[in-house]
């Protein structure tokens, strides 16, 4: 019976045609143009020709480097300190300006520093937009992904029962997700404004006046974090319905079993209802990582990437760059950089969360 | 162990009376079956004694607690589902071991009990697996098993031997028999199989549209059914009925008559019908003889020889068809005349109200 479906495949593959067709034209296409174009000097309008450059984009991007320090001293071998007796240090410039003993750090700029004993530990990268752009995404990430999934989850719990008027939740939990990112970042810059937004009047309004109104967005120390919450709000919806599905394939009998031998209802989600979601979970927090790791929209809208590039992600940055820039090979090389830390991480995540013999 | 008595007892479901006022007890021990057709209300009616449906009216008894507003878990009751609701990502073991595990039991009581349920039911070696490297046999085997660690006073189970295969069925029929024998615990047992029903019980209930038909010992249900209902209910193949018209009554006896059946006088004391009545005469197939008396003559249109009986369906003058069990394998073919012998006293006799008489 069912060889004749499984094995004449002709039927599958015109009905499968259009959209694989598609795919490959706007998906699969472009992505190999972006491997391609990684390795050259492309630029989006440019009279010369374009040359192949190797790995030279890579390492602009990528390249980073140590420079251990040891605080300057006179000539008896102390230790020179300035006004309030801290170590001076030479210049982290004389070393990657025009220094031809350490070659390696031409170019380079100061990312961060720390202090090793009497030493200074200076981590210096070649392009440190793209490391912040990095470190905000990972940021973001590793925020996202477990605050979204779990309040996904627990909402999904809520809203899993029958009571009247349940539609109507489950309706406004997931009407952010049918709104275009667009025009919730337009919102919620409102809702941030420094001055008149509603998060300050409210928080106003709550502390009676005692906490100070904030710039959300125009602080460097809030930007990130603000994005994060209005970005959780926004998807929560999607993986919300994601879980419900989960939790309506557990039978209502392992229920009842579990109710007869007295467990109580975090039992009950311990030994019946997580492990019931197991396949899902493995769904939702791949998901979740592949959608924060793309987070484009709301920076675009909301921050530009600032201030003081607190808020740089990777795509805004591939965006910027291939677009802002016109440097499209710059931009191709981020994207492909993307690409690499998603499937690895999908992977990994895969290999942790499989199914144990 | 414990006694099970239902007074008055009601479900409705929005407005739809479901259960319509049910009577029964249950003695200690005893093996109950709650028998019907399908949709009849047999699992309503153990799922309101397990507390898993709230009890609309009426009062449930177990041991000598009215627990109509206890939960499950403090009635003392185990339950094994027809889709043996056994928790997929648990071993046996675990699954055994369940009801002790969220009760915080020391390992050495949980091993025990596992232990020795697993005796009972003959699945110490199964006790690693996990269900989906189980029949499903021996899946109902870990439920029955879940049951048994419970010890609890009344064991329920709704249709569990319904998912499996007829072999199957009639060896875990017997295996469930031996296991009230050897724990002499009061269990409760609803199918709509009346061969279950039949080999299974000590006492019998017939529900029927949620109303009780009758209460009884397997025999008394098959030599003195109540009602119409109950007589075409229990017994394999159907009871025959025959129209008739009462021709006289006296104290000790009946006669009726019709074209079909001619005249037959029934040795039934002080039947409540006048001359005239039209009443419904049953007759069990395997109560119909071949030869002797010839009260029935019909042609057979239908022939199933199963070696040690032979089923023939008849046709009456009347047009009627009717079911002959005839003992041994004999040779009869469609379209032959047949001459039947009818025992007047193993006949039933059914009032126009459907009651017997
Ligand atoms: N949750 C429910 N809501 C409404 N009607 C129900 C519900 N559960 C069962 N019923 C109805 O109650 C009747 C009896 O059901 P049930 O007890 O499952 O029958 P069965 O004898 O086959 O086990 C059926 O007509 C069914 O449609
Ligand atoms: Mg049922």
């Amino acid at each position: 019976m069912a060889s004749k479906f499984t094995r004449s495949n002709r039927t599958g593959w015109m009905m499968a045609g259009p959209a694989a067709a598609l795919m490959a034209i706007f998906v699969v296409l472009p992505f190999l143009f972006a491997i391609g174009l990684s390795f050259t000097n492309q630029r989006l309008i440019s009279p010369n020709p374009t040359q192949f450059v190797g790995l030279s984009n890579y390492e602009q991007l990528l390249g980073v480097g140590v420079l251990t320090l040891a605080p300057e001293t006179d000539t008896t071998g102390a230790v020179l300190r300035d006004a309030d007796g801290k170590p001076s240090y030479p210049s982290v410039r004389s070393f990657t300006r025009n220094n031809d003993q350490y070659p390696q750090y031409d170019g380079m700029r100061e990312w961060f520093s720390f202090g090793l004993g009497d030493n200074q530990v200076y981590v210096l990268g070649r392009d440190i937009v793209f490391l912040k752009a990095l470190v905000n995404t990972v940021i973001f990430v590793l925020v996202v992904a477990p605050v979204q999934g779990g309040l996904a989850l627990g909402l999904a719990l809520l809203i899993n029962q029958r009571l009247r008027g349940i539609n109507l939740f489950r309706a406004i939990y997931f009407m952010p997700v049918v709104v275009s990112i667009v025009v919730v970042s337009l919102l919620w810059r409102f809702i941030y404004d420094g001055n008149s937004g509603l998060l300050n009047n409210l928080l106003g309004a709550i502390s009676l006046g005692t906490i100070p109104r904030i710039d959300w967005l125009g602080n460097p120390g809030t930007a990130l974090g603000a994005i994060i919450a209005m970005s959780v709000w926004q998807a929560v919806g999607f993986h919300m319905v994601i879980w419900l599905s989960g939790l309506q394939t557990i039978s209502p009998t392992l229920y009842e079993a579990a109710a007869i031998e007295g467990a109580s209802p975090w039992q009950t989600f311990r030994y019946v209802t997580w492990p019931g979601l197991r396949n899902t979970a493995v769904l939702v927090l791949i998901v979740i990582t592949m959608q924060a790791f793309s987070l484009f929209s709301q920076i675009d809208v909301m921050t530009g990437g600032g201030p003081l590039d607190s808020t740089q992600t990777i795509v805004f940055q591939a965006v910027e760059r291939g677009y802002g820039k016109q440097d499209i090979s710059g931009g191709s090389t981020i994207s492909v950089v993307l690409f690499v830390i998603v499937l690895s991480i999908s992977l990994i995540q895969r290999w942790l969360t499989r199914e144990k013999k | 162990m414990a006694r099970v008595s239902l007074s008055g007892i009601k479900k409705n479901y929005g407005g739809v009376e479901i259960i319509k006022g049910v009577d029964i007890d249950v003695a200690d021990g005893e093996f109950t079956v709650f028998v019907g057709p399908s949709g009849c209300g047999k699992s309503t009616l153990l799922r309101m004694i397990a507390g898993l449906e709230d009890i609309t009216g009426g009062t449930l008894t177990i041991g000598d607690r009215v627990v109509n507003d206890l939960p499950p878990k403090d009635r003392s009751i185990a339950m094994v589902f027809q889709s043996y609701a056994i928790f997929p990502h648990m071993t046996v073991r675990e699954n055994l071991a369940f009801g002790l595990t969220i009760a915080n039991a020391p390992k050495a009581e949980k091993d025990a009990k596992v232990a020795e349920a697993a005796r009972i039911l003959q699945m110490e070696h199964l006790l690693d697996r996990r269900p989906s490297q189980l029949s499903g046999g021996q899946r109902q085997r870990v439920a029955i098993g879940r049951a048994i660690v419970r010890k609890p006073g009344v064991f329920l189970f709704d249709e569990p031997l319904s998912n499996l295969d007829a072999a199957l069925r009639v060896d875990m029929r017997m295996e469930l028999a031996k296991l009230h024998a050897d724990l002499g615990a009061t269990m409760i047992y609803v199918t709509h199989d009346q061969v279950e029903a039949m080999t299974l019980a000590d006492k019998i209930v017939v529900l029927n549209a949620g109303i009780v038909q009758q209460v009884g010992t397997p025999l008394e249900l098959y030599h003195r059914p109540a009602n119409l209902f109950v007589a075409g209910f229990i017994g394999s193949p159907k009871m025959n009925f025959l129209k008739a018209k009462v021709e006289a009554v006296d104290a000790t006896s009946v006669t009726v008559g019709s074209p079909d059946i001619g005249t037959l006088v029934l040795p039934k004391a002080n039947v409540a019908a006048a001359v005239g009545d039209a009443v419904t005469v049953g007759m069990r197939p395997h109560h119909l003889t071949l030869g002797g008396a010839q009260d029935i003559t019909g042609r057979v249109v239908l022939v199933e020889r199963l070696g040690n009986e032979t089923l023939t369906a008849i046709v009456l003058a009347s047009g009627q068809q009717i079911i002959v069990a005839l003992p041994g394998d004999i040779e009869v073919m469609a379209g032959q005349q047949l001459h039947l012998a009818t025992q007047a006293e193993r006949a039933c006799l059914f009032l126009a109200n459907g009651l017997a008489a």
